[in-house]
């Protein structure tokens, strides 16, 4: 079995096909950015993108994973190690507490801001909604998202204005 | 099988298990509890928490490295760089990035210039190495601007002997020694070779900075760990991977105190990637090692499928029938009766006797869990007579002294390595988990993972514990409180003392601010464990004290802020040993938070304002909420203003999202947080049924610091307290309803 994973084919062996894709990130392939929290899809601290639509991991079988092409934080920056708008919000805003949802957390922003590059304040709630954080970070999370959001913004019409 | 020990439990924090230890609050009930700690280092402890000088618990002393300034634990100084090391487990509280920025301080270091390291436990170089209590901040202020401070002497003495000048003509600036006179710098990198071999200073001699020549402390600094958190690399204990590596579950009985009478090993053997399945018996000891079985698998997966069809048939003869409803209804009836005192000052009786009016109710809360969001593990490996453990715990030195006793080893033959938390709130000062995977190791003989499931981690929490709280007061003619009595009914664990954080001390509120206080406490045998959590004690008699004032200021028909000022009278410094709350600091908070948030205006329609002060963990903070209470009692959390007195800010960053955090959290837990026993087992199992606050339903929160030259105190806990009674009490003004209850989902109240 094979898995694309942050634009890599990864060979996996013999995984049962049943085995959640948080643990074949986890486990087999040595991707940890993605956290186990509850195993039963609800606090979002596994959330990954497939096909670009954010997905809870620990709930997710690879067999459904199938040719689709998974996105985990690992795979945000860029090839020259930048932080994407999103993973530098974070940094900037200062988000993290303990930082272990933190993960699941920039994963389902990534996921609403390329659904929806001019959040408003209650699309942020509805689409963080999904995601705990036990510190209560909530706070700085919906101000991140907004400064990643303006970010992108001002970036894609930095490159529009530049073709 | 004999009872389980129960005494470690209380013990394990090297200082204080929670705040009634606290020599400086206002809950202390003497019950100092000193562990591990020698007679002294509890001498100095409370020295500093008594605000005179705080020495450093370890002299710094010299680490001989020629090449490198290393004049104490903390600092390292080569030509390639600036090394700082953290030398307390993070846990969320952010003393990774504050704790060396204190050093930085004193260092002059230009904060870019300097890495951050997480340090070894090594208790004869750093002291005291947990997070507990808030303790990181004011525990270690002293010491580690004076190892900055003696590091940054010796760099002014080398740079003096390099030009041939007098050191008082040097100065130092973002990270180099320079020479105003002939306009000569260096970097401190350049001098550290020679500044290795000048004089170590003794660090009573040193100058420290003043506050006004902060030029770290007090600014915004994004975490260290920040941009390897948002790369998503291995930094948590879950994240830790060695070769040949197998994965870990362990399997304990539902109603603690039970062991294993038989078990479906040889089928679990059989499943696909099991390696191994093998009983443990258990130590005895309820923090340690409990009955169970333990299965080794070549991956997590397999490991928790095996765990699914793991069939153990358990000994229940000596395990726990814990039952809240039980509970519940034995302090119904506990409650009309005298218990034990706790206080007892002035006449009570009388001044109820002769009281204009009176007021009375009966106060619950529930057991709830820490919930961490990185359910326990340990990584483990045994070899060669000696044990490694990686570990997210918040008490190192504990979890190796437990490990070494499990395998039967010297605690010199253990190391641990201690890694980010992914969360604490007091779970990780207990060290179960690493037990049993040092134990599973030993047996394994492979390095081991141990993974708790989520289940796992809600089953086998050390809970805060329940209680009940019968409130009655009485006002005079002029609205004055003149009588609090408080019929509190609590938990036991070990039969003799109550458990940590469910214990009412001299120092609680109202005492010593009221003329006539009696408090009586009353204990309940209960089997599952409880201890410490976020603010122990503080988080729950917040609730119940500051409610009740609040209920007799409006059985006196007066304004609940005026009345909280009334009581908190003329400022004076309370407490024994000089070390607890000021009303005069409490009353500028209140005072502060009351301002902000515009108390006495005009509110629309349906909005209530509550008010509520709490001093715990050596933080003054005060907090206003203002909410609006719908038809079917949704609440609306509009606005909660905080005003924390708490000393010179660290880091303001931190600070304010440990306060703003602390709000989310307390709202959360006080909504619909709970835990709840039949039959000795918990009837939680995961988060669909321990619903935690989601951001929809966070509210704004303004955060407002006192500027204050007390010395600081650590922020993960203190505004925790207040949070809970500034809701229940705007509720009680929106409404007319008062909340007696915790979580307020008893009472049919949810968050909008």
């Amino acid at each position: 079995m094979d898995l694309k994973v942050n634009g890599e084919l990864r060979s996996l062996g013999d995984v049962d096909p049943q085995t959640p894709l948080l643990w074949v990130l986890r486990d087999e392939l040595g991707l940890v950015g993605t956290k186990f929290g509850c195993g039963i899809s609800q606090c979002g601290a596994c959330t990954v993108l497939v096909d670009g639509q954010s997905v809870k991991s620990c709930s997710y079988p690879i067999s459904s994973v199938a040719t689709a092409e998974v996105t985990t934080v690992e795979g945000l920056a860029g090839s020259d190690g930048e932080l994407n708008a999103v993973q530098q919000a974070w940094v900037d805003l200062d988000v993290a507490q303990c930082g272990y949802c933190q993960a699941g957390q920039i994963m389902a922003a990534e996921a609403l801001l390329r659904a929806k590059p001019n959040p408003g304040d209650d699309d942020i709630d509805q689409a963080m909604a999904a995601n705990l954080c036990r510190c209560g970070t909530y706070i700085r999370i919906r101000e991140a998202v907004k400064v990643a959001a303006a970010t992108r913004r001002s970036a894609a019409e930095a490159s529009d204005a530049a073709e | 099988m004999t009872a389980l020990n129960y005494a470690d439990i209380g013990d394990v924090v090297p200082t204080v298990t929670g705040e009634p230890a606290m020599a400086s609050d206002a809950n202390a009930s003497g019950d100092l509890r000193i562990g591990k700690l020698d007679r002294r280092q509890f001498l100095k402890l409370t020295g500093l928490v008594g605000g005179g000088l705080m020495l450093s618990f370890t002299t710094p002393r010299a680490l001989a490295n020629a090449a490198a300034l290393q004049p104490n634990g903390y600092i390292k100084i080569d030509a390639t760089g600036i090394l700082i090391y953290a030398k307390n487990p993070e846990i969320g509280q952010g003393v990774k990035t504050s704790l060396p920025m204190i050093v930085a301080e004193e260092l002059d270091a230009a904060w870019e210039d300097v890495e951050v390291v997480q340090s070894s436990i090594d208790q004869s170089l750093y002291g005291a190495q947990f997070a507990g209590g808030s303790m990181s901040i004011p525990m270690n202020w002293d010491s580690l601007r004076r190892s900055g401070a003696a590091a940054r002497a010796m760099l002014l003495e080398a740079g003096a002997k390099r030009w041939g000048v007098e050191p008082s003509s040097l100065s130092t600036r973002d990270s180099h020694v320079v020479h105003a006179a002939s306009g000569r710098k260096l970097a401190y990198t350049e001098l550290a070779a020679e500044a290795a071999v000048a004089t170590v200073p003794d660090p009573r001699s040193l100058t420290l900075k003043k506050r006004d020549q902060f030029r770290l402390l007090g600014k915004r600094i994004t975490g260290v760990d920040n941009d390897a958190l948002v790369r998503g690399e291995p930094l948590f204990g879950i994240d830790q991977s060695l070769p040949g590596m197998k994965y870990a579950v362990y399997q304990k009985c539902p109603a603690i105190g039970g062991k294993v009478a038989s078990a479906n090993l040889d089928a679990v053997k059989a499943m696909p990637g099991v390696r191994d399945a093998f009983v443990l018996e258990g130590n005895g000891n309820a923090g340690e090692l409990l009955p169970g079985v333990a299965i080794v698998a070549d991956n997590t997966f397999s490991a928790i499928q095996a765990k699914r069809a793991l069939k153990v048939e358990w000994d229940e003869s000596d395990a726990s029938k814990d039952s809240w409803s039980d509970a519940k209804a034995e302090a119904e009836r506990l409650r009309k009766e005298s218990g034990p005192e706790v206080v007892n000052t002035g006449d009570v009786d009388g001044a109820f006797a002769s009281s204009a009016r009176q007021a009375s109710g009966f106060y619950t809360y529930h057991f709830v869990s820490h919930a961490t969001l990185e359910p326990q593990n340990c990584t483990a490996w045994f070899k060669d007579g000696a044990l490694e453990l990686w570990a997210p715990t918040q008490t190192p030195a504990q979890g190796i002294g437990s490990a070494a006793k499990v395998v039967g080893i010297s605690p010199s033959k253990v190391t641990l390595h201690q890694l980010r938390c992914g969360g604490g709130f007091g779970r990780r000062l207990y060290n179960d988990f690493t037990t049993e995977a040092a134990a599973i190791a030993k047996r394994a003989g492979v390095p081991i993972k141990l993974q708790w499931t989520r289940e796992d981690d809600m089953a086998y929490d050390l809970y805060r514990a329940g209680g009940f709280h019968q409130m009655d007061g009485s006002v005079d003619d002029n609205g004055r409180i003149t009588g609090w009595r408080d019929r509190f009914v609590t938990f036991t664990n070990d039969g003799r003392r109550p458990v940590s954080g469910g214990s009412l001390g001299p120092g609680v509120f109202p005492a010593g601010l009221v003329d006539n206080v009696r408090v009586e406490q009353t204990a309940l045998p209960w089997k599952n464990r409880c201890a410490a959590w976020r603010a122990p004690g503080s988080n729950v008699f917040g609730f119940v004290v500051q409610s009740f004032l609040d209920e007799l200021a409006h059985a006196a028909g007066r304004d609940s802020l005026e009345v909280l000022l009334e009581v908190l009278g003329e400022p004076r410094q309370m407490g024994r040993r000089g070390g607890g709350m000021h009303t005069g600091r409490a009353a500028g908070v209140v005072e502060l938070a009351a301002r902000e948030a515009g108390w006495g205006r005009e509110l629309p329609d349906g909005h209530g304002m509550g008010v509520a002060f709490y001093y715990s963990h050596a933080g003054h903070i005060a907090e206003v909420a203002e909410v609006s209470v719908g038809d079917q009692k949704q609440v609306k959390v509009h606005k909660v203003t905080v005003a924390a007195d708490v000393g010179p800010i660290v880091n303001l960053s931190g600070a304010e999202n440990q306060m703003q955090g602390s709000v989310v959290d307390g709202l959360s837990t006080m909504t619909s947080l709970s835990v709840t026993f039949e039959n000795g087992r918990v009837q939680q199992s995961n988060f669909d049924r321990y619903p935690m606050l989601r951001m929809p339903s966070t509210p704004e929160v303004a955060v407002h610091f006192v500027d204050s030259d007390y010395p600081p105190t650590g922020l993960g806990e203190p505004a925790l307290p207040p949070l809970a009674p500034a809701i229940c009490n705007a509720i009680f003004a929106a409404s007319g309803h008062r909340i007696r209850t915790l979580p307020i989902s008893e009472e049919g109240f949810s968050l909008a």
